[in-house]
């Protein structure tokens, strides 16, 4: 099942390297992600999992290598598809109220009927009666949830998803993993870096272990969700 | 007409959030009166003194005002990250710019109109018959300020050492505009006030200059 409006995209890396001066942060990592694949990035501190994300968000410029959209007719280095990125950070003003933040960024990315947009929106992450309220008087789930909004607000076709948990409660958690659920079975794909098992890492369809800027492990290698996402035998 | 658009919304974020906060014209205003202030302390004013010496004291501390008033432009993009969303969402990255320079632009002239009737009394000099032509020298000045300011509080902003870069980066390129700026003015406040148009042509050229510049290589700017 598809949501009329997004073409199925999916992922190509080929051979990427990202160097910071002599420090590789990314060593020739090529990968496959197919359309509706929900992939879970693990790794430790350092690993490259963010730096992979922000390049296939066009954040980041690689220094050598090549990230091409594959949408279901047609293959690009530069695609139209429609990206939504959680990063660490919010990515919301403080000093804007959680719809002023979203007609914003709806604005910014010509979404038509913008404000019915941002309402649903607020609706669905459990924010409609604090639309008015600054972010900056949000608790960090809170702030989270307004994140996770602006990342939806294009309807993404890929929804790329730095430590999406990240101060969320376990109510919060769990309503993360339900969205993320109806986003994976509508035939987004879905790139997301973790730390541990959770709700969340139960959605992964599929999971690469990143050591050192590279790929090292992958349950398309044969090598087991669990074992990825929990380093046994790392 | 999409770079308008953008432009335009993100230029009412600006504003928005710098009313509700109000943090760089309060700051940028008691900086400028203080300098004033202090400067007409140094000496003692008279009206063909302050004829000679004020536009300078005067555009000295707009620019000196201005290197405090940029320095936040960019860097408080940072604190969430939100200038990664706006990379995302605009259509065109140019549009970052238009929107900041516009609005430090506006900033800077709001200031300077509003520490213009200040300067007259503390100086002794008559400024109410020339006021829309000092007005708009300031706006074309202010525009020379905020085009290169703009740009480098996007290279600051990344930089060590940051809050030393950009006043180290900017009041150099600054000096034509500072000298131009300052003849004009003083030409203004003579006893038959004349407007330069030599001076506005170059402050007009300069600003052109920058601003197609920063519209070629702006984007390679905001990248990380």
């Amino acid at each position: 099942m598809t949501t009329p409006g997004f073409f199925p995209t999916g992922i190509r890396f080929e051979n990427i390297d990202k160097r910071y001066g002599g420090l590789y942060a990314l060593r020739r990592v090529s990968l496959e992600v197919r359309a509706g694949e929900c992939v879970a990035f693990a790794g430790r501190n350092g690993s490259g999992k963010t730096t992979l994300l922000r390049i296939a968000a066009r954040l980041v410029r690689t220094s050598a290598g090549t990230v091409k959209f594959v949408a279901s007719a047609s293959e690009t280095a530069d695609s139209g598809a429609r990206i939504g990125f959680v990063a660490h950070a919010t990515m919301v003003y403080d000093e804007l109220t959680a719809e002023e933040n979203l007609l914003l960024f709806a604005k910014l990315q010509g979404i038509a009927g913008h404000a019915a947009r941002a309402t649903t929106l607020l609706e669905e992450v459990g924010l409609s009666e604090r639309r008015g309220s600054l972010v900056r008087t949000f608790s960090r789930g809170m702030r989270q949830r307004v994140a996770i909004a602006r990342a939806l607000l294009n309807e993404p076709s890929v929804l790329l998803l730095d430590e999406p948990a990240t101060g969320l409660d376990p109510e919060g958690i769990t309503w993360l993993a339900n969205t993320l659920r109806r986003m994976r079975d509508a035939g987004r794909t879905i790139l997301m870096s973790l730390h541990g098992e959770s709700e969340i890492s139960a959605l992964a369809t599929r999971a690469v272990r990143l050591d050192a800027g590279a790929v090292v492990a992958d349950t398309q290698a044969g090598a087991s969700l669990h074992s990825i996402v929990t380093f046994a035998g790392a | 007409m999409a770079l308008l658009a953008d432009a335009t919304t993100l230029l009412g974020k600006e504003l928005r959030t710098e009313f509700r906060s109000r943090e760089l014209l309060t700051t940028t205003v008691v900086f400028i009166l203080v300098v004033v202030v202090l400067f007409s302390f140094t000496f003692d004013p008279s009206t063909s003194e302050s004829r000679r010496f004020g536009p300078g004291l005067l555009w000295l501390s707009f620019l000196f005002a201005a290197s405090l008033m940029l320095q936040p432009c960019f860097l408080r993009e940072q604190n969430n990250d939100t200038l990664s969303a706006l990379r995302l969402s605009v259509r065109d990255p140019f549009s970052i710019f238009l929107a900041k320079l516009s609005a430090n632009t506006l900033f800077l002239l709001l200031t300077e109109v509003l520490m213009l009737p200040i300067f007259a009394i503390l100086y002794n000099v008559h400024i109410l018959s020339v006021f829309p032509q000092l007005v708009l020298v300031l706006f074309l000045g202010s525009l020379g300020v905020a085009i290169p300011g703009t740009a480098f509080s996007a290279i600051s902003a990344q930089a060590r050492m940051r809050e030393l870069m950009l006043p180290l980066l900017l009041l150099p390129l600054l000096t034509p505009v500072l000298i131009a700026s300052t003849e004009a003015t003083g030409a203004l406040l003579e006893v038959n006030p004349a407007l330069r148009a030599d001076w506005l042509g170059f402050l007009v050229g300069f600003d052109l200059v920058f601003l197609t510049a920063l519209w070629l290589f702006g984007e390679y700017l905001l990248e990380e």
